[in-house]
């Protein structure tokens, strides 16, 4: 579908970009706090196992603990210096995990350790799949889903067009913005290797119109050995979201419950793809990332290169907050997870950093009025639910049938109810719970 | 550097929400009908500032007292009532006696409102139930309109106005024939610029085409409203009887005339796209207009009243939840609309 020339999805909502204080910010290198906490669950998929043992000293980008299985990633040293200990840490979900403590040396140099390279040239597409899980690569577009996962294409399914998606729909966020300003090599280089995994015909780079500047950079340096093209989108949210994405790019509809695979299509967030390019050649793993540290009650904002492991406390002090810091959340406010604790670490899967002063988060506290059936849900929802019906099924704790006749587990909890309730019902929150009991009791029914 | 220490509150995102709130909303409904009400007040006079003022007061009471019997906060707050009130009071004859006019505003609220569960679950638009009931319990006094445009009507009422409960009213001014009755019954039509800019006979608030056009025209504009809904309606109405007129113009009347005469436009402006009892989804809106508006011309040519906005519009409201059923989006990535509910 196209909306005055440029491509795009349909429904969707329009919030407040509040992008402008970031965007122009180039990425600064993050400092050392003074113990890094690396948690060994920073990917969908089962904990990383500890190579190293409390005591023992580390090299910058050395590997810390080595992947369980194929769903599970490698994990990398953010700094030199010495274990601690591993313990217990906790996450963002709440849950504890395993986490390993990095004290950095004082006054270290803090060069990275060289691994062994993955040449694009001559490595086959297998042994590219396993440098990029050696690498410890997830989404880094922040839902952390291991990329080799993804890589691995099944026997009977190809892959015609590689999506990079630089669409960057939450608001505040900024980090792929910059990444395709000042990372082009790096993402060109990605590309090279992705496409040599996946045998795709053409690359498309999704980037939306508020962005012009990156899409200038990147149409200005495209390589004469890619089959690769920029296309502008219109700034809608939730753009970024790989089946939107792919909807708007390509005109296809991944079917309910399947991968973008089952249209001939991979999505790569533009964050994941410049890493690989960077990482690859010189065989490194991710021991740092770019994010945007943003929000009314941040004194510092910005987009930095942080070192994984970076707890939040030490973040915030060093960034400077107002004293009326209320709400610290993941990420951007759309989908944005809220921290209840500051000792959580920054990890692969954090894009962004958002802080809230008590004015912002008051303005969402409003009255729940019943459902006027006004129907701006029905035209927000991108994968066309009902919100306002599933809502009023979730307050009478149908989760079954939400389930069965209306496509709950097709809501990927983008938030585009809520944002235009002017009941302000919590809809999305009532589709998360209710999701994840149909989860449970189906995990129950199947043991 | 003091140590950070401070107490987070957490919640599910978004963490931002639009600008839209049920209340505003509402309110604005309240402020684009501020226009149809002064124009009434100025043709009508006195008894329509009182039959308006016992209206709304009426419908605040009743849904004030059903709130504090039920326990239950007290919704004035969020302007609903305050619609209702106020389209009840416009779409009732105006020399109707004032404890008609407070005995039908506790109908519409008690019985069409607070009796289903209040704000959001009324399957009528409660102004109309209100109306309904009137007409069938007093055929009479819903007929008899006054005048409009009397020299007299700031300084005296019509004396039907000031009736004593249970009592027979009597009319003591001229009454006129409305536009439609005219039409039907005695083939008199009135001039489409006095029925546009509102110099005829009828309920205080339908007089003016003009002012509730633009009425919509602000709610529509600020996303407050459905535009499907009265188009379809208004275009069904106008294609509807065009034919009828192109078939045999001395028996039917012009499109021009059926669209301005009546209560079409408040209802298909004001009435029908009462949120919480029509379609949600593009889809629905277009067939619950089309329905409306067919309705309209059936009931006012072949039906024996002379007006038939008010059913045609309670007959779209029982049918709302079966056109949603019906209409339902295909889920994205599924080839299968989502199965019934």
């Amino acid at each position: 579908m196209r909306l005055l020339g440029l491509k795009t999805f349909r429904h969707g909502v329009h919030p407040p970009e509040s992008k402008d204080e970031t965007s122009g910010l180039a990425i600064r290198q993050f400092p050392f706090a003074p113990v890094l906490i690396v948690p060994l669950v920073q990917h969908m998929g089962k904990p990383s196992i500890p190579t190293v043992i409390e005591g023992q000293e580390v090299v910058r980008g050395q590997r810390i603990a080595k992947a369980d299985g194929f769903m599970s990633v490698s994990m990398h040293a953010p700094a030199s210096g010495t274990v601690r200990g591993i313990a217990l840490v906790p996450s963002i979900s709440g849950r504890m995990v395993p986490g390993v403590f990095i004290e950095p040396f004082p006054g270290s140099t803090q060069e990275t350790a060289e691994g062994t390279p993955c040449p694009l040239e001559t490595a086959t597409p297998d042994e590219i799949v396993a440098a990029i899980q050696d690498a410890g690569v997830v989404g880094l577009g922040g839902a952390a889903f291991p990329t080799h996962v993804k890589l691995k294409i099944p026997e009977d399914k190809y892959v015609d067009t590689l999506i990079i998606n630089g669409a960057e729909c939450e608001p505040y966020l900024t980090t792929d913005h910059r990444v395709m300003l000042e990372q082009r090599d790096d993402l060109f280089m990605g590309i090279r290797y992705l496409r040599k995994v996946t045998g795709a015909e053409r690359v498309i780079i999704g980037v939306e119109a508020n962005k012009p500047d990156a899409a200038e950079n990147l149409r200005e340096g495209l390589p004469d050995d890619l089959p690769v093209s920029v296309e502008v989108l219109t700034v809608k949210y939730p753009q970024g979201a790989e089946k939107m994405l792919i909807t708007a790019l390509l005109g296809r509809e991944v079917p309910s419950g399947g991968l973008p695979l089952d249209v001939h299509a991979l999505c790569v967030n533009v964050a994941t793809a410049a890493e690989i390019g960077r990482l690859l050649p010189h065989g490194r793993g991710i021991q740092e990332r770019v994010i945007t540290i943003t929000g009314p009650a941040v004194k510092d904002k910005g987009n930095y290169r942080i070192p994984i492991g970076t707890p939040l406390r030490f973040l915030l002090e060093t960034v400077g907050v107002d004293d009326d810091l209320t709400r610290v959340f993941l990420g951007g406010p759309m989908m944005g997870a809220a921290v209840s604790s500051l000792d959580i670490s920054i990890t692969k899967g954090t894009s962004g950093v958002t802080a809230f002063t008590e004015t912002e988060v008051e303005r969402t506290y409003r009255h729940e009025y019943p459902c006027i059936r006004c129907g701006y849900c029905v035209d927000a929802c991108p994968i066309f639910l009902n919100p306002s019906q599933l809502g009023i099924l979730a307050m009478a704790g149908e989760y079954q049938r939400m389930a069965e006749e209306n496509n709950l587990m097709d809501c990927f909890e983008c938030g585009s109810c809520s944002f235009v309730c002017p009941s302000h019902i919590p809809l999305v929150h009532r589709f998360r719970v209710a999701k994840t009991s149909v989860r449970r009791a189906r995990a129950a029914g199947a043991a | 550097m003091a140590k950070l220490s401070k107490t987070l509150e957490i919640r599910t995102s978004p963490h931002v929400i639009s600008g839209y709130s049920a209340d505003t909303i509402m309110f604005n409904v309240v402020l684009a009908l501020i226009p149809v009400t002064l124009f009434a007040i100025y043709a009508f006079g006195l008894a329509a500032l009182l039959t308006l003022t016992t209206a709304l007061g009426s419908c605040l009471l009743t849904e004030y007292v059903i709130c504090r019997w039920s326990g239950k906060p007290s919704p004035l707050g969020d302007w609903s009532v305050a619609i209702t009130g106020l389209l009840y009071g416009l779409i009732l004859p105006p020399g109707l006696p004032l404890w008609m006019t407070f005995v039908g505003g506790v109908i519409s609220v008690g019985v069409g409102k607070s009796l289903f569960g209040g704000l959001g679950y009324n399957p009528f638009n409660p102004a109309l139930v209100g109306r309904a009931i009137l007409q069938a319990a007093f055929p009479v006094s819903m007929t008899s309109w006054v005048q409009s445009f009397t020299p007299g009507r700031f300084l005296s009422l019509p004396s039907s106005t000031l009736t004593l409960p249970f009592t027979e009213p009597i009319y003591d001014v001229v009454t006129g024939a409305t536009p439609l009755a005219a039409w039907k019954f005695d083939r008199e039509l009135a001039g489409t610029g006095d029925l546009a800019v509102g110099y005829i006979n009828g309920s205080i608030g339908e007089t003016s085409a003009v002012l509730i056009l633009l009425g919509g025209l602000y709610l529509v504009l600020r996303n407050m409203m459905s535009w499907r809904i009265p188009l379809a309606i208004l275009g069904t109405v106008a294609a509807f009887s065009g034919v009828l007129h192109l078939v045999d113009a001395s028996r039917y009347a012009s499109p021009w005339f059926m669209l301005f005469s009546g209560g079409l436009m408040l209802g298909a402006v004001f009435m029908a796209t009462d949120m919480v009892s029509s379609p949600m989804t593009p889809k629905g809106c277009w067939i619950y207009g089309v329905l409306i508006g067919a309705l309209v011309v059936v009931i006012r040519v072949w039906g024996g009243m002379p007006e038939g906005v008010m059913y045609a519009i309670l007959l779209g409201n029982a049918l709302t939840p079966h056109i949603d059923d019906l209409v339902r989006p295909k889920v994205y990535g599924t080839s299968r609309r989502e199965k019934s509910a």
